[in-house]
């Protein structure tokens, strides 16, 4: 492989992570920091597209984000809501929003499956028109990304430092220690996955706008892809400061794309992307449980090999 | 300033196991009282505690803090005015925040985006420090760190940065080594003194019962069987205790911890 052909390799895994970082930072909140398995990640991502997308064929490319994001907070409260004031246990709340959002995505985009942004002008365009020339032109879409997933990580590590941010990690934590504190768990609960649900949704219009087209699969599997990744990132910063665990997440976001892009290279098919992202999460998470194991397995092998003796006299 | 009228609670209601915990309890606490609570397992006192605190609504009756009906006020509002330990020291902390981050949602000052001043730092340094224990100078490690009594030590300071009305104190020593035990006792004393605290504790040491604070309580199946205070209880031995609880409840105490306490 020559070294411009690891670098197109380096670049396409850099852009990709970027985006799916948006999500990765959004579950880095709702999942390590709120304790709370968002499932209506995929839904939420592809309305974030939608959203963005009919926004920004109607002529506004800046609104469009801002309207993806305001998307997004809505999915993520009536989630939270559904969880916390209608006894909807929390994963199956998830699936039902996911479940909702599918025909929601269609009647977004007036019924149709697909979106084309060809010649829609998007934040991605704007920037690419004012790099023309320079010596980034072409670096429009990273530059974008990389834009997008700095603000989110310097928004991320003010926000859980506040009040409200320490808060909403108390509850992941230790939920009554936040009532006692005179804090209502329901409330941080909301916010946590409004917030979170945010970048989400900024996430999918992103990759939207970017890939100029937005059809309703666009965010299936990507709840796995972003945990995969946020478990990669989690072996890499498992302590630490909350901005240091934040740039481990985007950094796992950016290995797993990289692997997944050499994989491609050795002609492994694209639709093993969701097979691989499962086999991640599954091994990111029964690894530490078989290490725990081991000390048993090892102990139950050696006294089988022993063998009985004695203890029936 | 605690006045309880009359509550009940039944749990599983209308099933084989219904268990009456709390039967038609009234009880007084006045300001600055320091009320030691005993009683058998399973008698209520804890149950008590949490029909105080909102961790349940109680089915019937009503109870008023500080003049203010808080019968069905939610647990988390309630907390306010109730600082509350429990046995287990991992319950009244975050384990995977710092020392530094969990006083400053105690504290509960500030707006919802402040962030922590060096004022607060400076402040919790100070109550740290109070507890001679070396915390002061390890606010930025994780919670989790720290040992049973340290933690305990800690939230007791996190329950009583903003002093609240009623402490209530469940067993907070019982799963601490000794050692730790006293430390953390002689801690607590500390603070419900130099707060003047009104508070409720419920031990499994008879004598400590006596000695410490100013009035005892004994439970029995939900209900106070004794209620004593003044000159009365100074007279009090343990022996006087067993013997009252056998005329109220007709049986000998069947508490395993307490009879190994003497």
């Amino acid at each position: 492989m020559s070294i411009a052909a690891i670098g197109t390799l380096a670049q396409t895994a850099l852009e990709l992570g970027l985006f799916s970082a948006l999500v990765v930072l959004a579950l880095f909140l709702s999942y390590t920091m709120l304790n709370v398995c968002d499932l209506s990640t995929d839904g939420c991502f592809t309305m974030g597209a939608t959203v963005g997308a009919v926004v920004a064929i109607m002529g506004h490319p800046y609104l469009s984000i801002i309207a993806a994001m305001a998307a997004g907070i809505l999915s993520g409260f009536i989630t939270a809501f559904l969880q916390t004031k209608m006894g909807v246990d929390s994963l199956l709340a998830g699936i039902i929003v996911n479940t909702a959002w599918y025909s929601i995505n269609i009647a977004v985009m007036g019924g149709s499956s697909l979106l084309n942004m060809n010649k829609t002008e998007t934040v991605f365009t704007k920037v690419g028109d004012a790099l023309e020339g320079t010596a980034l032109s072409g670096q429009y879409k990273l530059i974008v990304a990389l834009v997008a997933v700095a603000l989110t990580v310097i928004f991320l590590s003010f926000f859980l430092q506040t009040r409200l941010g320490l808060a909403i990690r108390a509850t992941g934590n230790n939920p009554d220690m936040v009532k006692s504190s005179s804090i209502n768990p329901v409330f941080t609960t909301i916010v946590g996955l409004c917030v979170a649900n945010a970048f989400t949704g900024l996430g999918g219009c992103l990759l939207a706008q970017s890939q100029k087209s937005v059809n309703i699969d666009i965010g299936s599997g990507m709840v796995t892809i972003a945990l995969a990744s946020l478990l990669i990132g989690n072996a890499i910063v498992s302590r630490g400061s909350v901005t240091k665990r934040a740039i481990g997440a985007v950094l796992g976001a950016f290995l797993f794309r990289l692997v997944y892009t050499i994989a491609l290279r050795f002609n492994m098919p694209a639709y093993m992307l969701k097979m691989v992202s499962s086999i991640i999460v599954i091994i990111a998470i029964s690894g530490p449980y078989f290490r725990k194991q081991l000390p048993l397995i090892r102990r139950m092998h050696e006294l089988k090999k022993r063998g009985v003796s004695g203890g029936n006299e | 300033m605690l006045r309880i009228d009359h509550i009940s609670k039944t749990f599983n209601p209308g099933t084989v196991n219904a268990k009456l915990a709390i039967d038609d309890l009234s009880l007084k606490v006045n300001k600055g009282d320091f009320i030691s609570v005993i009683g058998a397992n399973g008698a209520g006192k804890s149950t008590l505690f949490n029909a105080i605190a909102g961790s349940f609504f109680t089915d019937s009756g009503q109870i008023v803090l500080d003049g203010e009906d808080i019968t069905l006020m939610a647990e988390f509002k309630r907390a306010r005015k109730i600082g509350r330990l429990f046995q287990d020291p991992m319950r009244g902390t975050a384990a995977g925040m710092t020392i530094e981050e969990n006083l400053t949602l105690a504290a509960g000052e500030g707006g919802w985006l402040s962030r922590i001043t060096s004022k607060e730092k400076e402040h919790f340094r100070e109550v740290l420090s109070q507890l001679g224990m070396g915390l002061e100078d390890r606010m930025k490690q994780p919670m989790g760190l720290l040992s049973g009594g340290q933690r305990q030590a800690v939230t007791l300071m996190m329950a009583t940065l903003q002093p609240p009305s009623l402490l209530l104190l469940d067993e907070h020593t019982a799963a601490l080594d000794p050692g730790a035990a006293e430390k953390v006792l002689a801690i607590t004393k500390d603070v419900i003194e130099k707060n003047n605290l009104t508070c409720l504790m419920i031990t499994h040491n008879m004598q400590s019962a006596l000695e410490l604070g100013n009035r005892t309580l004994m439970m029995n199946q939900g209900k106070i069987i004794l209620d004593t205070a003044g000159e009365e209880r100074a007279k009090m031995t343990v022996q006087d205790l067993l013997d009252r609880f056998k005329v109220s409840a007709g049986h000998e105490l069947d508490n395993d911890r307490m009879l190994l306490q003497e």
